[in-house]
């Protein structure tokens, strides 16, 4: 009888029914789309961080960075002697390569990985040198031939060079080099990566010049597993590749050497220029981070919220603005359903009060009417949130479907190229006419300098999971018992007498 | 079947008081058939409600049977409506949405029988007012006699000891009334029942055994 009376209210009163549904499945929907695009957000925001800091990163720790003491050389100067290059056919062929650390990096000493170590509650430390490698190469003008020509002007056109009329041309090749511990890989950024071809650097690495490339860079400079690669004048060989776990996202470096060799090639011994720091537990987080900057005084201790906090960009809006509006909006939603809902029941039980009347006349109990009329409203609450439902994952497809992307930054101190900027690393070339001078170079270091940005443009994927759906039916559920609880109430109230001495 | 002793109802309305029972006693021999009447507003309806268990009186005491229905509470009261009562009302009071078997079966939804003995004897409860042939049609298919016959079913299937109807034929031309009424005076007969009609209509009110009128709340017999 109860299934029976309840679907033939149910059709009878379709009106009413799609109202009440219709109001239900909005609000679901939107709770729905709401939710899955703001867990894609935090996956894009974690991916984004993830191809810097790596997994299981808790604190990050960095040098303060301090103006450079006046006149200092800026480190990356190319010298060339008289003797070097390699001449041939009136022009020299020089190149040489230097690995530094490039300005807006700041190192610090490797001491700290130990005393990191020491802080209670600490679980891991890697300590990182952060470098930069450029490339310089070209033809210049054989000197002899130079030489030669100077005593007297009058002599014909020069030659040589590589135009052949004393001409120059130079190419800078730049990319981003990371020391790393290679019997320290648990933490740091090696921790989100995988394995593409090759091997990984392990302990028996150590001092051992072997490199491992992120296989987008291996890739865009032709290189591959078994070839060399000339960092600071050292031909490393190239033993794997890598690929970040993270999604669209480079890793967070060109090229990974072992940290002792990062240090002797690039003059840095005893200097490392990041220390990723994992906690033994969640809750330590914040008390490490206060032990280390006592320990540490010139250091910058960030923990994972605080670089969540410093992911920019259309990410950060696209959060912010889930967070405010998308909330909000689903709140607001949610509660006008709800209120439909009780409204559009209570007015039911109203034009129903005959109807109640008779049928506590002839027996039925208080009880088994509201059970009814709140049954009545939990099947309209969930017919709306099957609706919101499909509603809801049509939506979500569609956000799927278009994809929109994102694209976020997380700055990162102390990393002087990091992620998918430093993918783009590639050749800066220049040229210097005959007698003009070196006016070209304008280039040089551009892709280096300053790059303590990993911008990644992330692709937003709404995922859905089985908890939304559930949230979404509890949901209807809650809407419907809320309507029903409600509107059985105003039922249960009627007394029989009076509700059959109703005029409807 | 009753035994009525002083009873008054009080209804306060918004600062005026209307006695609409004013200690009326009476018995009702069980199996008679009453006819009430009395001018609008005499408390006839009233009477009715203390008499189905719908409402409790203001003082006095109505005893149906051996139970004292004045003193229970409002559980027990829905218990005798279901078991002991039948009522019939003036405009049907059919539940729009349901079909006719089905309001029929609403009155055994008390009962918690199981679903094939109720739907069979709401079957043969329809089929006592000859309305097999309309029991899948809703109310608004059906004529007004038809669908007091349906109500008529409804008050019936429980078999209870007393049927209540409220001007029965009150809306209703006066063939069907007739039918009406040669339906529930053929029902009353078989079955044994008590049937108490409230009516304006003295030709329906002169088919009954005894007849009472009520005015300003006091109750006399007619005869
Ligand atoms: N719930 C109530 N609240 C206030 N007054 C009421 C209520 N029920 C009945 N009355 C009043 O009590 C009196 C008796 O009403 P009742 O319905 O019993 O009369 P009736 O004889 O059935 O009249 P009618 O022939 O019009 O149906 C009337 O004056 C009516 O206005
Ligand atoms: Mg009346």
């Amino acid at each position: 009888m109860f299934f029976t009376y309840l679907r033939r209210e149910l059709s009878g009163r379709r009106k009413q029914t799609a109202i009440i549904a219709t109001g239900m499945a909005i609000a679901i929907a939107l709770v729905i789309i709401v939710n899955s695009v703001a867990a894609g957000v935090k996956v894009a925001q974690a991916s984004v961080l993830e191809s810097v800091y790596g997994v299981g990163t808790d604190i990050s720790v960095t040098e303060t960075p301090v103006p450079p003491a006046a006149g200092a050389k800026l480190p990356g100067r190319f010298d060339f002697g008289a003797g070097d290059g390699t001449t041939a056919a009136g022009s020299t062929t020089v190149s040489q390569s230097r690995l530094t650390a490039g300005p807006g990096s700041q190192t610090m000493d490797a001491t700290n990985v130990k005393t990191i170590a020491g802080v209670s509650d600490v679980k891991a430390v890697a300590g990182t040198l952060v470098l930069n490698n450029v490339t310089f190469s070209g033809q210049v003008p054989d000197k002899a031939q130079r030489q030669a020509a100077a005593p007297n002007d009058s002599n014909g056109p020069p030659t040589g060079g590589a135009d052949g009329a004393g001409g120059s041309s130079f190419n800078i090749q730049s990319f981003s080099v990371m020391g790393i511990d290679p019997s320290a890989t648990a933490v740091g950024p090696l921790s989100a990566v995988a394995l593409n071809t090759g091997r990984g650097l392990s302990a028996s690495d150590i001092g051992q010049p072997n490199a491992v490339l992120d296989s987008t860079y291996a890739t865009t400079a032709t290189l591959a597993v078994g070839g060399t690669i000339d960092i600071g004048g050292t031909a490393f060989t190239i033993v794997g590749t890598v690929d970040s776990t993270s999604g669209d996202s480079g890793t967070a470096s060109n090229v990974y050497i072992p940290l002792d060799l990062a240090q002797s090639i690039s003059s840095n011994a005893g200097q490392i220029s990041n220390v990723y720091v994992q906690a033994d537990s969640a809750s330590n987080i914040t008390a490490i981070q206060t032990a280390i900057q006592a320990a540490l005084p010139a250091t910058t201790v960030s923990t994972q919220a605080d670089l969540a906090a410093s992911v920019s960009g259309s990410l950060a809006t696209a959060s912010s603005m889930l967070e405010s509006l998308g909330l909000w909006l689903s709140i607001a939603v949610l509660i006008a359903a709800f209120l439909t809902a009780i409204l559009f029941t209570v007015s039911g039980v109203t034009r129903r009060t005959r109807e109640f009347g008779t049928l506590k006349a002839i027996g039925w109990s208080n009880k088994r009417i509201v059970g009814q009329v709140a049954g009545e409203s939990v099947v309209q609450g969930l017919i709306g949130g099957a609706f919101g439902i499909v509603l809801g994952i049509v939506g979500v497809v569609i956000i799927n479907v278009i994809a929109p992307t994102l694209s976020g930054s997380a700055s990162s101190r102390g990393l002087a190229a990091a992620g998918g900027a430093m993918r783009s690393a590639g050749g800066n070339g220049g040229g210097f006419g005959n007698g003009v001078g070196f006016g070209g170079g304008g280039g040089f270091g551009g892709a280096g300098r300053g790059l303590s940005q990993a911008a990644s443009v992330v692709t937003l994927s709404a995922p859905l999971t089985m908890s939304i759906i559930f949230i979404a039916v509890g949901l209807a559920v809650v809407g419907g018992l809320l309507a029903g609880a409600i509107g059985g109430w105003r039922a249960a109230r009627l007394s029989p007498a009076e509700a059959l001495r109703s005029v409807n | 079947m009753y035994k009525l002793n002083n009873v008054s109802k009080k209804y306060s309305q918004s600062r005026r008081e209307v006695q609409a029972l004013d200690g009326v006693s009476l018995e009702i021999p069980a199996g008679q058939m009453v006819a009430i009447q009395g001018p609008t507003g005499g408390g006839k309806s009233t009477l009715l409600q203390m008499l189905g268990a719908l409402d409790r009186p203001t003082s006095g005491t109505v005893t149906m049977g051996e139970q004292e229905i004045s003193k229970v509470k409002d559980v027990k009261l829905a218990e005798i409506r279901a078991k002991d009562v039948g009522f019939v009302f003036q405009s049907f009071n059919l539940i729009p949405t349901l079909t006719a078997q089905e309001n029929v079966e609403t009155a055994l939804e008390p009962l918690h029988l199981p679903a094939a003995e109720r739907r069979e004897r709401a079957r043969a409860a329809l089929e006592s007012v000859s309305l097999s042939d309309r029991a899948d049609h809703r109310p608004s298919e059906l004529s007004g006699g038809q669908q007091q016959r349906v109500a008529i079913a409804r008050a019936l299937v429980t078999n209870p000891k007393v049927l209540l109807a409220d001007e029965p034929t009150g809306n209703l031309d006066e063939d069907t009334r007739d039918e009406i009424m040669d339906l529930l005076e053929g029902l009353w007969r078989d079955q044994g029942l008590t049937l108490i009609i409230v009516t304006h209509d003295s030709a329906v009110a002169a088919r009954a055994q005894r007849r009472l009128v009520i005015r300003a709340g006091q109750v006399k017999d007619a005869a």
